[in-house]
């Protein structure tokens, strides 16, 4: 039997690399036409199918994200499915962060999911339907020394992603929140093999997550068998604890 | 299309996508309605009207715009500014 549904279209921020570059892998072999959005053009067509579009943009910069929305809408009129994967963490004690790092951590984090929700549910309103991921973490719901900038820009996320099911939801628009634990990408690259260790110890499977982990969240929550889950945040984190 | 029907259509497809997203008769739709003067023109009803604006015009508003979208008429000049042509 042929399925006669159209592709899901589906934007993913920051696919050029860790959970996003995972989460373009999962979508595509789920069968979604995807938008990918990142400052690395090179790693994006190296990850994008031919029918993918890849959009070029630094989401700090709030004109960038209107931009390439601009261009979802050229190029699709629609669409399905928002992945927020685009994130900065670095770790600081609280007497040792500077304001230019906590802004960063909230014009990334914060405001660039809140500019991308905008405008991706006023895309998804014409079709009455539609599914946002967020990504919060782990630390941002229990916290963790060193990381305060992080853990409140990633707390912000869940209260803005809680807020949004209710404001959308009677739209037919899904927002739910994926927090990861700690996952071996990039973004944790920095950590020695001790705290590595003292991690896995944390964690009940005794053993560090995985991008893919992660991205196959991502998949199941843009799938209809999630259909009625709104308002969550999932953890993918092992069993870790803090 | 010749340039006068162009602009009777826009007019049309302005009407139209006030008609449809506050879901009253396209003839209560005149540029003196303006935002929470009718109960259909609520907050839900805008996000549903910006977006059928948004669709029926191919364009993506300013946040700015959405906020200052408080008439049938605002909503007229708004999208003069984004180079739709009405007559």
């Amino acid at each position: 039997m042929t399925s006669t549904a159209p592709r899901p279209i589906s934007l993913i921020t920051g696919a050029s690399r860790g959970i996003g570059a995972a989460c373009v892998q999962q979508l595509q072999q789920a069968g979604h036409q995807l938008i990918l959005v990142a400052r690395d053009t090179t790693a994006l067509q190296a990850l994008a199918a031919p029918d993918d579009l890849v959009i070029s943009a630094d989401l700090a910069d709030e004109s960038q994200i209107l931009a390439c929305f601009r261009q979802v809408q050229q190029h699709f009129g629609r669409l399905d499915h928002l992945i927020n994967a685009a994130g900065i963490m670095q770790d600081s004690a609280l007497a040792l962060t500077k304001s230019t790092s906590l802004a960063a951590h909230f014009q990334l984090n914060v405001t660039a999911t809140f500019l991308c929700c905008q405008l991706a549910s006023r895309l998804m309103l014409r079709q009455k339907r539609g599914n946002i991921v967020n990504f919060g973490s782990k630390v941002g719901e229990s916290g963790s020394s060193g990381q305060a900038a992080y853990c409140a820009s990633k707390a912000a996320v869940s209260g803005l992603s809680k807020a949004l099911a209710k404001e959308l939801g009677p739209q037919g628009i899904r927002v739910n929140v994926v927090a990861p634990g700690f996952i071996d990408t990039a973004l944790t690259a920095h950590y020695h093999e001790a705290q590595r260790a003292q991690l896995t110890s944390q964690t009940a499977l005794r053993r560090l997550g995985t991008a893919k982990d992660v991205a196959a969240v991502v998949s199941f929550l843009c799938s209809d068998a999630a259909g009625y889950i709104t308002g969550q945040v999932l953890a993918v984190d092992g069993g870790l604890v803090l | 299309m010749q340039h006068q029907e162009l602009q009777q259509s826009n007019t049309q497809k302005l009407q139209q996508a006030f008609a449809t997203a506050l879901a009253v008769d396209p003839a209560l739709i005149n540029d003196d309605l303006a935002y929470n003067s009718i109960p259909q023109w609520d907050s839900t009803a805008h996000m549903l009207l910006i977006a059928e604006l948004e669709n029926s015009f191919n364009l993506l508003l300013d946040t700015d715009d959405i906020i200052d979208m408080s008439s049938v008429a605002k909503a007229r000049d708004i999208l003069i500014k984004h180079g739709v042509v009405f007559g």
